[in-house]
């Protein structure tokens, strides 16, 4: 080996047994500083309320993942010397776990477990492509792909004996990893060849460091979706995962500052628990509720449904449906007819089939107007949220301006620290809003939602306070203000989150299912 | 290149235009005797992107006269795996005319695929663009 490889993803362990077949098993992993490589451990998080210290994780990188895969991988190797490659892929076709596998692969059908799982078996050999005959003058071969003659030196072949020119593999296997996405099986450059390129040597080939992480993280995926103690941060384009003991739902700051919730991948969102959130963002999506809303501020034809929006002063309505063309009443919505020629007054309200048409409308209104009021509410916390960064972009402008006003750096961090307890308390309100839309009123949950009135009309003073302008008159007067209130808040967050805590021990909550 | 020198039987590279544009290519190519195709002539269009040979040309039959097979539509698509999935950038233009010439010359019955209508009406223009569920070979 070049001692060039030694960054390579994987070494060749040359002091490895390997099996005396020309199978390639010796690939290991250079593991002399496993201690240091291992990811950052983080034990906190910015939302302190929820003791972090008592559940533990690791933020892990592509390469992180890719080693604790690869020992995944030896382990198997250890009992059934087959390619590592090949291993990772059956790995992979039984979602990792490792007994399948094993119970596949020596009580069933290896043929059929290899045809299963698209790779070609390791054992027979009568099924490869006859080994390609290299040809060669003075020491020049020609590569099939760009047919340009090189020195033996740069031509690269793989199992199967099909020889390219290191360029020409190089740009075959970046096609593969960014423009096809493919990384789980890519088979040899030559047409007709099954046999599939290994781990190392498409580590080995690529150079750019975007392609190879690209790799690492295609052929990582699946490892880690099918990990119960391991979840990709959700965060957009980030690559790295949270390495947990136990699967929980607890918050966890990915390096990106990303907290999310273990268990389910979401924003962390106490007090509202994975299910019920999920069940929300559900209904948020979807277009029923779009649909509810113009049935709300439009009225639609009692014959065919279709939406109308009043255009004119005459209650006299015709669909404008061309296939309906029904006559009705605006204000009752009963038929037409009857009417007669009363053009601009309807006296018709209370009769049954006029009302029937009435009520039903009322109602999607009534369940809507109970939608609305939470989920704006949540939209409000959410979009507030979103203007964080330019918040402690505007008070760090502010505590600047203050440090020239006779105050030192320490004095003006009061301003900080309120910021940090606004955006918790805005994200902790945002989900109170899902959790109460859910909650069936009994007495605690009268106190629930006292609670979060308090939390709500104190963050929203706070958050006055942080956009007033800061004069040097009333600094003093301001700086005392603002820690009363941030306090203020945070404690009654705290409170707020405690009180839904205990609910859910004593079994207090009960939820509708609107 | 190669192909310019030693063309598989029955095929011809329009030089001048090859010359002209490199990205593109016509080559006619002739029905094999003793085929279904025997002394009829076409003509196959050449589309090379910058990723060639990385990324497979688009290949279509071009002119006024397209053959009638079971794999090859109204409109020039041909459906044959090597010019999508199963595309290796070790398979030369002709290896490619190779294999379209012996698609024709196996075919045993002239008719046009069974989906040919919906196809053409629906398709872009680009066969690439096509999902293909390749046809039965042995057809
Ligand atoms: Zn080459
Ligand atoms: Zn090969
Ligand atoms: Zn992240
Ligand atoms: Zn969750």
């Amino acid at each position: 080996m070049d001692s060039d490889e030694e960054d390579y993803l994987y070494a060749c362990d040359s002091g490895n047994e390997s099996s005396g077949d020309d199978v390639d098993v010796g690939l290991d992993f250079d593991s002399g500083d496993e201690s240091e490589r291992s990811g950052n451990k983080y034990s906190s998080s910015r939302d302190t309320n929820t003791n972090t210290e008592d559940y533990p994780y690791e933020v892990l990188s592509t390469e992180d993942i890719t080693r604790h895969m690869i020992e995944c991988i030896k382990e198997v190797n250890s009992v059934v010397n087959i390619p590592v490659t090949t291993t990772r892929i059956l790995l992979n076709h039984f979602k990792w776990d490792k007994e399948k596998l094993m119970e596949r692969f020596y009580d069933g059908d290896q043929d059929k477990l290899f045809l299963e799982a698209h790779v070609v078996s390791p054992f027979k050999t009568t099924n490869k492509p006859q080994k390609v005959a290299v040809k060669t003058s003075n020491g020049m071969e020609e590569c099939n792909i760009c047919f340009l003659s090189m020195p033996s030196a740069l031509m690269t072949g793989i199992e199967c004996g099909h020889r390219f020119c290191t360029d020409c593999w190089t740009e075959y296997l970046t096609t593969k990893i960014i423009d096809e996405g493919m990384g789980q099986t890519i088979s040899c450059a030559a047409h007709n060849c099954p046999i599939l390129v290994d781990d190392h040597t498409v580590m080995r080939l690529i150079v750019d460091p975007k392609v190879k992480l690209k790799y690492q993280h295609l052929i990582t995926k699946s490892f880690v979706e099918c990990n119960r103690l391991l979840r990709w941060c959700p965060y957009p384009d980030c690559n790295y995962a949270i390495k947990v003991q136990y699967p929980d739902p607890r918050p966890v700051m990915c390096k990106c500052r990303n907290v999310f919730c273990f268990n389910c991948g979401e924003n962390w969102h106490d007090p509202v628990r994975c299910h019920l959130l999920r069940r929300w963002i559900k209904k948020c999506d979807d277009d029923s509720e779009t649909s509810n809303w113009i049935a709300a501020n439009t009225k639609e034809c009692p014959k065919c449904k279709v939406t109308i929006e009043k255009d004119g002063g005459c209650n006299h309505m015709v669909c404008k449906n061309q296939s309906c063309k029904a006559d009705f009443c605006w204000v009752c919505l009963g038929p037409w007819e009857p009417h007669g020629s009363s053009w601009y007054s309807c006296n018709r309200y209370d009769e049954d089939e006029a009302k029937q048409a009435r009520d039903a409308q009322e109602k999607s209104r009534a369940a809507l107007q109970r939608y609305l009021f939470y989920c704006n509410r949540y939209m409000n916390h959410m979009q507030s949220l979103k203007f964080e960064h330019k918040l402690y972009a505007s008070v760090k402008e502010k505590m600047e301006e203050m440090q020239q006003h006779n105050m030192s750096w320490i004095e003006v961090q009061f301003l900080k620290k309120a910021v940090d307890i606004l955006c918790e308390c805005r994200q902790t309100l945002m989900f109170t809003y899902v959790f109460a839309y859910y909650l069936r009123k009994n007495n605690q949950s009268v106190i629930f939602e006292d609670n979060q009135k308090d939390v709500e009309s104190a963050t929203e003073t706070l958050s006055e306070y942080l956009e007033r302008d800061i004069t040097q008159e009333n600094l003093a007067d301001i700086k005392q203000k603002v820690q009363d209130k941030y306090r203020y808040c945070d404690q009654r967050r705290r409170k707020l989150l405690e009180h839904v805590h205990e609910g859910y021990e004593k079994d207090w909550w009960e939820y509708s299912e609107p | 290149m190669s192909l310019l020198k030693e063309p598989p039987p029955g095929v011809t590279v329009d030089v001048d235009q090859a010359h002209t544009k490199l990205t593109e290519w016509v080559v006619h190519m002739e029905g094999a005797s003793g085929t279904l195709y025997e002394g009829e002539k076409f003509q196959l269009q050449f589309k090379f992107s910058p990723k060639y040979p990385f990324d497979s040309p688009e290949v279509i039959f071009v002119g006024e006269h397209i053959p009638i097979h079971p794999h090859i539509y109204s409109n020039g698509h041909i459906c044959l795996s090597i010019l999508t999935e199963d595309w290796s950038p070790a398979l030369s233009v002709q290896a490619i005319c190779l294999s379209i010439i012996s698609m024709l010359s196996s075919c045993k019955e002239k008719k046009r695929p069974p989906d040919n209508s919906y196809y053409v009406k629906t398709c872009s223009a680009n066969p690439k663009k096509t999902k293909w569920w390749y046809h039965d070979d042995t057809v």
